[in-house]
């Protein structure tokens, strides 16, 4: 059986990447693939410890359906600002949305 | 598991919001267009009664966990959720004087099922329900702020919200697997049992993931940067509504997971939370004095005062047990305060902000002469934001200094002190403009609604009631933090 710390470590790796994607990146839809990323990996780290350490209680899976559940929502209301911002500003980059500052 | 009428009385104010959503919805699509405008005085005369109904379900002393678990119906919960529901009942009556708001009733239905997230978090006693309960909050908040998806400053304000609040809550997230992972349970309690007492690397790691998720919900430096962009931008009313009833919220999480998931970890979050606090007081307070639009500098001024009321939470850390529960009570006390104080404040800048169209200084300049009642109100709110008697604030901030103190914090105590009197001028360089300044068109009268009308009267009375008569309602924040000891 693979052992549980794989699980963990391309979870961390996988979360690492999602989370440099979300501070590197300009576009806002890349930014939204970034944070699914990270959500992600919380999710491989949830099934990865129930199987391991708990596998008798549900928790872990109704916890990762959760996650999932949640960030589907997150995404349709972030699309759907982004096509507001879209359509006045011509752009999604989050560079360039900047009218208010410090 | 058979279902009793008793399981349901601790989220009962959870269902009466649910069912007032929907009762808003169906009046929306059934009442013409001119008339939905009314459906704020539904939204406020709902959450009235739902606070009295409510009462019939107050818990008793002690903690019960409810619902298998998932939630803690004690008078922590019952106190966070009265609260909430009295914000979500004024920022209705503050967005009825908003044409565009109001249109639809969709403004007041998102805001009733962003309370009922609230009030779950307020309760949560498990992760899962944690989660669920930030993100029930969270998502029709990212709406709210973008609600003038016409209006380029609202729209980028809600874009900015959702990025920073999807962002934190992953990596929050991340900190939960990992409290899973260790303890093997989801249940907070279960999960501060199966820690050992020892601290660990991984166990800090997971305290600072899960803290990033909570700052943001409280904005406390360094995760302020979307509080100004997002109060500016979004409706005035949201941004009150986010700036005090979303920031308790997240208060009240914060002083549940830390009491208890990390009782044994005090040595590790004190100090990073004693930090926190001191960088936000006096982060938000300095750059306020630049501020030149008076939402940004209330924005600021609010990360301000959530970093008074981390001191509260840092005396909860204090191995003396009384000293830990003067935190918790000077905490609450300083929420029920600071929610009152900041909604009139939000609350004046929409109405006044509605008629001058402007959020700027120099839009208030002689405002005192064009509506000496509204000016009034302010000066109340202000000064009790500043923390002057004999009002809220200031009542607030001396149980708040009081808590530092008697936990062996003097530093801390001075350190908020002289944030006070940093803070104290700029509030009054706005009342020397209202109040001093001559105005460019001095005769306009300014008309308020009934509806602004009743809500400040409502939070005005309340500043001074809460200054003057503070027994009850340190009574009631010591019920409240007696519950969770």
């Amino acid at each position: 059986m693979i052992p549980l710390s794989w699980y963990l470590i391309f979870a961390a790796a996988l979360f690492s990447i999602g989370l440099f994607g979300v501070l590197a990146r300009k576009n806002a839809i890349v930014i939204l693939m970034g944070i699914e990323l990270m959500l992600n990996a919380v999710n491989v780290n949830l099934v990865a410890f129930w199987r391991y350490r708990a596998p008798e209680m549900i928790a872990g899976q109704a916890f990762a359906i959760m996650v999932f559940a949640v960030a589907a929502a997150e995404v349709a209301v972030g699309l759907a600002l982004f096509i507001s911002i879209y359509r006045r500003r011509n752009t999604v980059a989050a560079d360039e949305i900047d009218l208010m500052k410090w | 598991m058979t279902l009793t009428a008793s399981m349901f009385l601790p989220i009962l104010p959870e269902i009466l919001l649910l069912l007032l959503a929907e009762l808003v919805l169906v009046l929306d699509v059934s009442l013409p267009k001119a008339q939905r405008r009314n459906l704020g005085w539904v939204t406020a005369a709902g959450a009235g009664l739902i606070i009295l109904i409510s009462l019939a379900a107050m818990p008793g002393p002690g903690s019960s966990p409810e619902w298998g678990g998932m939630i803690r119906h004690d008078w922590m919960s019952f106190t966070f959720k009265m609260l909430f529901i009295f914000g979500a009942g004024i920022t209705a009556l503050f967005a009825m004087d908003y044409k565009r708001l109001v249109e639809r009733g969709d403004f007041f239905a998102l805001l009733l099922i962003s309370t009922v997230g609230m009030a779950f978090m307020a309760s949560a006693a498990d992760l899962i329900m944690l989660y669920l309960a930030i993100e029930t909050t969270s998502i029709p908040l990212y709406v709210l702020a973008g609600f003038f998806t016409d209006d380029k400053k609202s729209s980028e304000a809600g874009f900015k919200y959702l990025l920073f609040g999807a962002m934190t809550s992953a990596i929050m997230l991340y900190g939960f697997s990992l409290l899973y992972g260790f303890s093997g349970t989801t249940d907070l309690a279960m999960i501060a049992q199966s820690l050992t007492a020892e601290m660990s690397v991984p166990m800090i790691g997971s305290l600072l993931l899960v803290l990033v998720g909570f700052g943001f919900k409280v904005s406390a430096v360094p995760f302020h940067f979307w509080a100004p962009d997002v109060y500016e931008g979004s409706p005035t009313p949201v941004a009150g509504f986010l700036s005090t009833a979303s920031k308790a919220a997240g208060f009240a999480v914060l002083v549940r997971f830390m009491l208890t998931v990390f009782p044994q970890m005090t040595e590790a979050w004190a100090p990073i939370l004693a930090s926190l606090a001191v960088a936000t007081m006096t982060l938000g307070n300095l750059v306020a004095l630049a501020q030149k639009n008076i939402k940004r500098l209330l924005a600021y001024s609010s990360i301000a005062h959530a970093g008074y009321v981390l001191i509260g939470v840092v005396a909860m850390a204090s191995p003396d047990p009384e000293a830990a529960q003067l935190g918790v009570t000077s905490t609450i006390f300083y929420l029920v305060a600071y929610l009152v104080t900041n909604l009139a404040a939000f609350g004046i800048i929409a109405a006044f902000g509605r008629q001058a169209g402007s959020d700027d200084y120099t839009a208030y300049y002689g405002m005192s002469r064009r509506s000496p009642y509204l000016a009034l109100a302010m000066m109340v709110a202000f000064l009790s934001l500043a923390g002057m008697p004999p009002f809220g604030g200031f009542v607030g901030k001396v149980f708040l200094f009081a808590a530092a103190i008697k936990a062996n914090l003097i530093w801390l105590a001075v350190v908020g002190v002289l944030n006070s009197i940093v803070g104290l001028y700029y509030y009054l360089t706005i009342l020397k403009y209202v109040f001093l300044y001559p105005s460019a068109n001095p005769e306009e009268p300014l008309p308020i609604n009934a509806s602004n009308r009743l809500a400040l009267i409502v939070l005005t009375v309340g500043i001074v009631v809460i200054g003057v008569i503070f027994g009850p309602w340190f009574g009631l924040a010591a019920t409240a933090a007696a519950a969770i000891f």
